[in-house]
């Protein structure tokens, strides 16, 4: 038997807002989290714009000790958890069993490994490294550590699937609960953000040039988009199994309906264009949604030329001419790579929230796929309803999950 | 540096690097039962104490042999000792 899975809380750290309501409230209005990190250019980047977590004063500490095996944006995620349990109104007693796990979406620790080669260079010994820095620098760093604080003692792991990481960490965790294995997982996915971890894929001039203006450098499916915008943060979602939360009175926020992967066995690159479509597909098909059901995207496009004319062409196979509106929240927050894909699912859940879907920002003129889909100019005063949250990433990999937020 | 010197930099070095009550350093304080120190915060420890005082622990077995407050700061006044006496 398949289970049913809820949505009961949802935890955010980002440019947008170091809280659920900051972050609403940005994404409402349309205000962006990008600014110029001008030391960029002085190191040799072509592109200085990133996002930024600005008023980062969490309301949940951790010791000292605890910090010693965290990088930043690990505090940002365990912030971001304590959040989405409040919201869920657990306890962390609830959390200490079996039936309990963690899964979540990272794809490096870049500024632990450099750290640890310095500090050997620096004293000579590796005994002058510290305790910490051996699980800073894991790409599971997220996951071991939330482990550790909040006591979870079930699935304990992080998927490292490029800019699809967090979405497949979503649709990883709904799977253990349909199949029976798992009762509750904290899910999402987090992004590091400093320069020395995005200076690789600044070289590969896949970021926006537009830097005079910020807040309109990330536009996706605009005919002027030249690029991304690296950003980061951390996203934090509780799923529950639906029947047992309806049992302990939890507010369920949505139902995760369907989680399609698929990938593209092609470029390592360039997204091509029946990927995201096949995932889009079965995320459908396990959902038992039609494409008529569907009454919003929020897309993975990342403002890219490539990357958004592919997925423009997914979602004109699928939905045809202005068949669904699309919005990217990317063109506010900058693409947050290994976070977006869970991320979206907390804008999406907070839309739904407030009642509105956000607006598509800094897109003024279509091309010639984006023209034909129905994107999002201006805040929508309609929830968002049953949606589709896309990702992918280099390599190929694409996640598509569906939710209803609208549940009863 | 006298040795009460010692033993007043040693407990505030450590009680600041592992956030304790400094009043919680008494010489009989056992590190693992009684102060909750695991084996990663030892090596954390080293690097604390070499810094504090200027000297050079690395891997030093002795180092092994340290149960409680009291053997930390004897092994500091000595091994301070041992490099006032090479000088």
């Amino acid at each position: 038997m398949n289970h049913r899975v809820a949505v009961t809380g949802f935890g955010i750290i980002s440019s947008l807002g170091a809280s659920v309501d900051t972050v609403a409230k940005a994404l409402y209005e349309g205000r962006s989290g990008i600014t110029v990190d001008a030391e960029r250019l002085d190191r040799g980047f072509i592109c200085p714009l990133t996002g930024r977590i600005q008023d980062f004063a969490p309301r949940h500490p951790l010791s000292k000790k605890q910090r010693k095996t965290m990088p930043d944006f690990a505090e940002w995620a365990a912030e971001a958890v304590f959040h989405a349990l409040e919201e869920a109104g657990l306890a962390p007693e609830d959390l200490r069993n079996e039936r309990t796990g963690i899964i979540f979406g990272c794809d490096s620790s870049c500024i632990a490994a450099l750290e640890q080669v310095e500090k050997l260079a620096r004293t000579g010994s590796t005994t002058g490294i510290g305790s910490g820095q051996v699980f800073r620098t894991m790409t599971s760093c997220v996951s071991m550590n939330l482990n550790v604080i909040f006591g979870t003692q079930g699935a304990c792991w992080s998927i490292s699937g490029a800019c699809a990481s967090g979405g497949h960490a979503v649709g990883q965790a709904a799977d253990l609960i349909r199949l029976g294995r798992q009762d509750r997982v904290i899910c999402g996915g987090a992004q590091e953000i400093n320069w020395q971890s995005m200076c690789s894929f600044d070289g590969l001039r896949a970021f926006s040039s537009r830097f005079d203006e910020p807040e309109t450098a990330s536009r996706p499916f605009d005919a002027g988009r030249d690029g991304l915008v690296p950003s980061g943060g951390a996203a934090a979602l509780m799923l529950e199994r639906y029947d047992l939360a309806k049992k302990r009175g939890a507010k369920i926020h949505a139902e995760l309906l369907g989680y399609g992967f698929s990938s593209d066995g092609d470029s390592i690159s360039i997204p091509n264009s029946a990927g995201i479509g096949r995932a889009m597909r079965e995320s459908m098909s396990q959902a038992g949604l039609s494409r008529s059901d569907i009454t919003y995207v929020c897309a993975h496009a990342t403002s890219t030329p490539v990357g958004d004319a592919m997925e423009a062409t997914n979602l004109l196979d699928i939905f045809g001419d202005r068949g669904v509106p699309v919005s990217s929240t990317k063109s506010m927050t900058g693409h947050e790579l290994w976070m977006s894909g869970a991320a979206q699912v907390v804008y999406t859940g907070l839309m739904a929230r407030h009642g509105f879907i956000a607006a598509n920002k800094n897109f003024e003129q279509g091309d010639a796929l984006s023209s034909r889909l129905d994107i999002v100019r201006k805040t929508l005063e309609t929830p968002p309803g049953v949606a589709l949250c896309n990702s992918a990433g280099f390599g190929g990999t694409n996640s598509c999950l569906a939710l209803d937020f609208t549940p009863r | 540096m006298t040795d009460s010197q010692v033993i007043e930099a040693a407990n505030k070095a450590l009680a600041e690097e592992f956030e304790l009550e400094i009043e919680r350093m008494t010489p009989d304080a056992r590190f693992r039962e009684d102060l909750d120190l695991d084996s990663l915060d030892a090596v954390d420890m080293v690097i604390v104490l070499e810094k504090t005082f200027q000297i050079k622990i690395g891997r030093d077995p002795a180092i092994l042999e340290i149960r409680t407050v009291g053997d930390m700061h004897a092994y500091i006044i000595t091994k301070k000792r041992e490099l006032e006496q090479a000088r």
